[in-house]
């Protein structure tokens, strides 16, 4: 187990300089995320466009991964279509939680970055937390995301 | 620590010797990634020494069979060990009777207990229970519950920045419909040693029972229940070396009597027919199913193993930690000590600038150092002090100040890489 492979720069990068961090009054969907065990807790913000993300934010705190996994999930679905975010969060999943996983990390792009949380056990739901709380936001669930 | 428990300072000659003592200890002798095992997280649950893990294995090798039930050998041999372990702790506690020592499973089934057998009866609406900011969940929520079902009123002592329970609200908000008082003895977020016994005065002077959560304090501090003169009190095990899954609730006969039992089962009985049900005498009436033998087995040895150290002079090692740590920690930028209290139990509860708790419980993990991070049961504590978590170094006789230099360089590279 190496550090370096939780904290690797792009997380660290992400942690200090968070993307898409702010409130979003106008969303057409946000949801509540919280990871009680460490008390992260997050709202992720989407507009929508017809059928595709046209803007996301989150605003919240946590640790350095919820933050880092937070803004890189809104890099990485502004754009793309609901259909192509719910595969995305499908795949998260997947890198996140199945050590055997068959992945095509250079897909990923800066998310593959957080392939190395599969190594913390304890760190797993933060990384995931921002994921479910845009599952929820997509699907309209009124009830807060609870990774407990 | 009260005045009258705290312990004064031991000259060198009778202070405990770490080094022979950690040799008691076979879990600290390990690594953890390559590191040796640095462990504070003791608030959270302390470790056990070999005399401990003995006497466990001992009664399942040589004594285990169903107490109070056989007139077979191995029974009488487990009820006499049961019972013993009850006897030492009504010693530990000073207790004028081992009719007032019930076995639990740990604090917070022992302030179930109290909610649900004491409180639930006899409380209606108007009626007020008053607490702490400082308390655990689990001197929180069962209140809560009794609450609840009897539309009784929860009532909340506050704290001030240096995380003391304010002496002066809660003489304010005694009030003629307070009905209990349920505090902790020391907070386990913050460290406060609360000076319960003149919480304690002031509430049986106005006829007010006191339920003491003692869950941070007995491994730590001398505990005199009569000198205390508390109704209740609350011990778990595991957090004095001893196992999990037992702990202790102290009540005085009186009120114990009073109380209906809180589960019903064999052995918390006399006689049984489907027309009335006659209950068993204290303590086991509230003692329904098979108990943890060997949880009792394993508390008294801890028991033992302590009181041979001496409680004294494991208070003031702990005490010397916590003053070395707390110094050591003032060298760190960006370090915020939550909870400053005048007294305190050997803890240290921080905020880093800039470093999630949470990361640094890792990246100290990777280190070898094994901390508590997160908002330690005690939400109202993290709200107060508007932070989300704390980091927490909980310390033991066997910790010693290179382990404490350890966390600090740690810290150093947790700066380095989040910072």
């Amino acid at each position: 187990m190496d550090l370096k492979d939780l904290y690797r720069d792009v997380i660290v990068d992400h942690n200090r300089h968070p993307r898409n961090y702010r409130e979003m009054p106008d969303a057409d969907r946000h949801a509540d995320g919280h990871n009680p065990l460490c008390g992260d807790k997050l709202t992720v913000y989407v507009k929508l466009d017809g059928d595709r993300i046209r803007d996301v934010s989150f605003h919240g705190s946590g640790c350095a991964i919820s933050v880092a996994s937070a803004s890189l999930l809104t890099e990485s679905v502004k754009g793309k279509t609901v259909a192509e975010a719910e595969r995305l969060y499908a795949t998260m999943h997947a890198l996140l939680t199945k050590d055997d996983a068959q992945i095509d990390l250079p897909s990923l792009g800066k998310l593959a970055a957080l392939s190395g949380v599969r190594e913390f056990p304890a760190r797993v739901k933060c990384a995931s937390l921002c994921w479910h709380t845009l599952e929820a936001a997509l699907h309209r669930q009124d009830v807060p995301v609870s990774t407990e | 620590m009260s005045a009258a428990t705290q312990a004064a300072p031991v000259p060198v000659a009778e202070a405990l010797d770490v080094r022979a003592i950690r040799r008691d200890f076979p879990v600290l002798a390990q690594t953890v990634h390559g590191k040796p095992l640095c462990y504070l997280d003791n608030a959270a649950s302390s470790q056990h020494p070999q005399s401990v893990i003995d006497a466990i294995s001992n009664y399942y090798e040589t004594s285990h069979a169903n107490v109070h039930r056989g007139v077979h050998t191995l029974s009488q041999r487990a009820t006499d060990l049961f019972e013993g372990a009850r006897e030492r702790v009504r010693q530990f506690l000073n207790a004028r009777s081992t009719r007032e020592v019930v076995f639990v499973r740990g604090t917070t089934e022992a302030v179930n207990l109290v909610a649900q057998s004491y409180a639930r009866p006899r409380f209606g609406p108007g009626d007020e229970i008053l607490i702490s900011w400082l308390e655990h969940h689990a001197n929180i929520v069962p209140w809560q519950m009794v609450c609840e079902q009897t539309g009784a009123t929860l009532k909340v002592i506050p704290i001030s920045r240096e995380g003391e329970v304010d002496y002066e609200a809660f003489e304010r908000l005694l009030s003629p419909r307070t009905r209990l008082l349920a505090l902790a003895h020391v907070s386990n977020a913050l460290g406060t040693i609360v000076p319960v016994a003149r919480f304690v005065r002031a509430a049986r002077a106005r006829g007010i029972p006191v339920l003491l959560d003692g869950a941070q304090a007995a491994p730590h501090l001398k505990v005199d229940v009569q000198s205390l003169d508390c109704d209740f009190y609350c011990f778990s095990a595991h957090k004095l070396c001893g196992p999990t899954g037992i702990g202790v609730l102290y009540g005085r006969e009186a009120l114990l009597r009073e109380m209906p039992p809180w589960q019903g089962g064999g052995d918390m009985i006399l006689a049984v027919s489907f027309a009335k049900t006659l209950y068993n005498d204290l303590p086991w009436k509230f003692e329904a199913g098979t108990p943890h033998i060997a949880g009792a087995v394993g508390l008294a040895a801890a028991i033992d193993y302590l009181e041979r150290l001496g409680l004294e002079r494991i208070a003031a090692a702990e005490h010397a930690l916590l003053e070395y740590a707390e110094r050591r920690l003032a060298e760190v930028p960006g370090l915020h000590l939550v909870g400053t209290a005048r007294e305190k139990a050997a803890l240290v509860s921080f905020t880093v600038d800039g470093i999630h708790p949470h990361d640094l419980g890792t990246i100290l993990d990777s280190e070898g150092v094994a901390i508590r991070t997160g908002h330690h049961c005690a939400m109202p504590v993290m709200e107060f002090f508007g932070v989300p978590a704390t980091a927490r170094a909980s310390f033991a006789f066997y910790n010693t100040t290179e382990e404490v230099d350890r966390l600090l360089a740690a810290l150093q590279v947790a700066r380095e890489m989040l910072g």
